[in-house]
């Protein structure tokens, strides 16, 4: 009994600490996904915000200002993606393979550049990202350890998921998520109406990075320490994957991200034990989601304007 | 059309030439990084260039090139279908594992038998993992992209579980397969290498990378599979209307492309590779065999050329570190040929045509390239 509590507490704290980023990731390719750009360039932008994070952290010794800059980061190859795709109307899924080589090429350049090395200087316990409510559990007892591992968590797994109900507020509740949607189903609709189609996507695309550049700043300031090239290997697609499996609704994304980082959380827990491989536990993430996807959840209907530029008429 | 032609109609109407402006002006961004850098910007393209012109350094371009090629071709099948193959990645770790287990059990086998057998089943692995998207996509309606993802994983997975049974894995320290036999070897003799003066890996496999080119170009514009696949591709309701059966189209295109894909894996372990490591990260074959299907514009010729020029940057960027520069320079380069590849629409801009160009929602990239077709 004793076990099985401290198990599920280490599977709860390591399914919110690697849901995490995928979080951040997923809601930004919502943005981008529902106003009707296709962003395959999460990857990049993740990678940009995981390098820039740990950079200024280290420089600042202040997590947070790390964390903001990791996401301007990201904002900044979102900006690019969104000069390319809503201004000059390119094709979005060939400009988002530019972004996911440009991002890793030119953070891990800077990298080589700065730190002789192709790794950032590993972050002091104090530049790291900052747990929330440490200390605050009588960790001597079964319940308190228990309530240290689930709630004892990062402050950016606290922010993300204000960051889905802001999100999910904004898209379903507010005028700007309304218009936001419309202009992903129906631009030429929109503009009839006097909605600036071009910088509404702008600002989403812009959105979508930033988001991604937090989700990459979190991979090397919770889960690890420093920004390595392998720091960020398909956490960007999983996100992805996510916001597919979630219909590109915020609320659905939150369950696909929480299913890969509950997959992950177990194959930590059940790498300590031995006897099963772990190379067929890693699979179990991807098999599981293609097996709910068949008996759950089905077609995920994209929006319908998705990838397809918008001209403005003249 | 009265107006006098400028330089930019003559930019936005040549697809060759418009890409030819994309490969400089990525030399001339990676340039200013350079610069920013200070390093030097002569050194640094002196040596690019000076490792791939010389008869050895030209070897060692053809053998990085090849996998690309084929995986370049995988990817240009699937663009003409309107389908976008990013799970050529996993299609290709699929194929070349089923291609070291077939060279490592089937060592008693003899050359000509087992050659092919590698290839066959490379191929048939590739082929399946592409078919399994294909029918989740056509029975369930499930996003390929997404499965496309799922499955790059699923594979990355397998393979290194498999590089782990015993019959399989090296007896020695190393985290990896046994070699392959020299019967599924493609190697040139190592008497012919070090007489001629080439790399020590080179290998027949160039040869079957311009077989699969030309019967890839033979089947996408000589064949009614051909011309199905891209009536497909270009509206599938109106390929439907005109009585092609869609569904099983996208499966025939993506089993294709996937047993090109797996052909491909097989060709990087028989040539160069000779066993897989257990992965840490994916390799990115599949990735790069997306960027090359651009740079060519999904023509088949134009892969074996872009290959060429990706496998040139790959090999000369492994030497940039002789003088002090990053090897990430070449990931600059390429990324920003592809970023100006992708807002071809940006000379239109200049050059006051407006081209409204209908796309699909995953062929885009073929539409760029079926552009100067509709011309004819």
């Amino acid at each position: 009994m004793m076990n099985f509590v401290n198990s599920l507490g280490i599977i709860l704290f390591a399914t919110l600490a690697y849901s995490t980023p995928l979080l951040y990731g997923a809601l930004g390719s919502c943005f981008s996904e529902v106003s009707g750009v296709v962003n395959i360039g999460i990857e990049g932008m993740m990678t940009a915000g995981a390098f820039t994070g740990t950079v200024v952290a280290y420089f600042t010794g202040n997590p947070w200002i790390g964390f903001l800059c990791g996401g301007l980061a990201g904002a900044f190859f979102g900006m690019l993606h969104a000069i390319a795709t809503v201004r000059l109307g390119a094709d979005q899924t060939i400009a988002g393979t530019a972004i996911n080589m440009l991002g890793p090429g030119i953070v891990i350049m800077l990298a080589k550049v700065m730190f002789n090395s192709t790794d950032t200087i590993p972050l002091s316990a104090s530049q790291k990202m900052p747990k929330l409510f440490a200390g605050t559990f009588d960790t001597s007892t079964l319940f308190g350890r228990f309530m240290d591992n689930v709630f004892a968590a990062y402050g950016s797994t606290y922010l993300v998921f204000i960051a889905v109900l802001i999100v999910w507020f904004v898209f379903y509740k507010t005028r700007f998520g309304l218009r936001l949607r419309a202009c992903g189903e129906h631009p030429q609709a929109c503009e009839t109406l006097g909605i600036n189609v071009i910088a509404m996507r702008f600002a989403c695309v812009c959105i979508s990075g930033f988001l991604a550049g937090l989700g990459g700043a979190c991979v090397t300031m919770t889960l690890s320490t420093q920004f390595k090239p392998i720091s960020i290997v398909g956490q960007g697609f999983i996100a992805i994957a996510a916001v597919i499996f979630g219909k590109f609704r915020p609320q659905g994304a939150l369950l696909g991200c929480l299913l890969f980082g509950f997959c992950s959380g177990l194959k930590v827990v059940l790498g300590g034990s031995s006897g099963v491989n772990m190379q067929l536990i890693s699979m179990i993430p991807y098999v599981v989601t293609v097996i709910v996807l068949v008996l759950f959840v089905g077609k995920s209907r994209v929006p319908a304007a998705n990838g397809k530029p918008y001209i403005k008429a003249k | 059309m009265t107006r006098k032609k400028s330089f930019f109609d003559f930019i936005a109407e040549n697809r060759f030439i418009h890409i030819l402006f994309s490969i400089i002006l990525g030399f001339l961004v990676g340039a200013i990084f350079l610069a920013v850098m200070g390093l030097s910007i002569g050194a640094a393209y002196g040596r690019l260039l000076g490792s791939v012109t010389s008869l050895k350094g030209f070897s060692y371009v053809i053998v990085y090139a090849v996998p690309y090629v084929v995986a370049g071709l995988s990817v240009a099948f699937s663009f003409k279908t309107g389908v976008f193959n990013i799970g050529a990645e996993g299609q290709f770790v699929v194929g070349s594992m089923a291609a070291v287990c077939t060279g490592i059990l089937g060592a008693s086998l003899p050359k000509p038998l087992l050659i092919p057998l590698c290839f066959l089943a490379a191929m048939a692995a590739g082929a399946v993992w592409g078919i399994i998207v294909g029918v989740l996509k056509t029975k369930w309606g499930i996003n390929e992209v997404l499965s496309m993802i799922m499955f790059n994983w699923i594979a990355f997975y397998l393979s290194n579980f498999i590089a782990g049974i015993p019959a399989i894995k090296n007896e020695g320290t190393a985290e990896a397969t046994k070699n392959i036999s020299e019967n599924a070897s493609m190697l040139f003799s190592k008497d012919f290498i070090k007489s001629a003066g080439l790399a020590p890996t080179a290998n027949w496999g160039f040869i079957v990378a311009i077989i699969v080119t030309l019967i890839a170009w033979f089947i996408i514009e000589k064949t009614t599979l051909g011309f199905e696949l891209k009536a497909v591709g270009s509206n599938r309701f109106a390929a439907e209307y005109g009585g092609i059966n869609v569904n099983r189209s996208i499966l025939t295109a993506l089993a294709i492309s996937g047993a090109l894909a797996g052909l491909a894996g097989a060709l990087q372990v028989m040539g160069m590779g000779k066993r897989i490591s257990i992965f840490t990260s994916q390799e990115g074959f599949g990735f790069a065999g997306i960027v090359v299907a651009l740079i060519g514009c999904s023509n088949p010729f134009g892969v074996l050329i872009a290959g060429l020029f990706y496998g040139a940057l790959m090999y000369g960027g492994s030497k940039l570190n002789l003088e002090g520069v990053p090897t990430q320079l070449i990931s600059v380069i390429v990324g920003t040929v592809v970023f100006f590849i992708a807002i071809s629409v940006i000379f239109n801009k200049f050059s006051g045509i407006h081209f409204g160009r209908e796309r699909g929602a995953n062929g885009g990239a073929l539409k760029a390239a079926d552009k100067k077709e509709e011309k004819k």
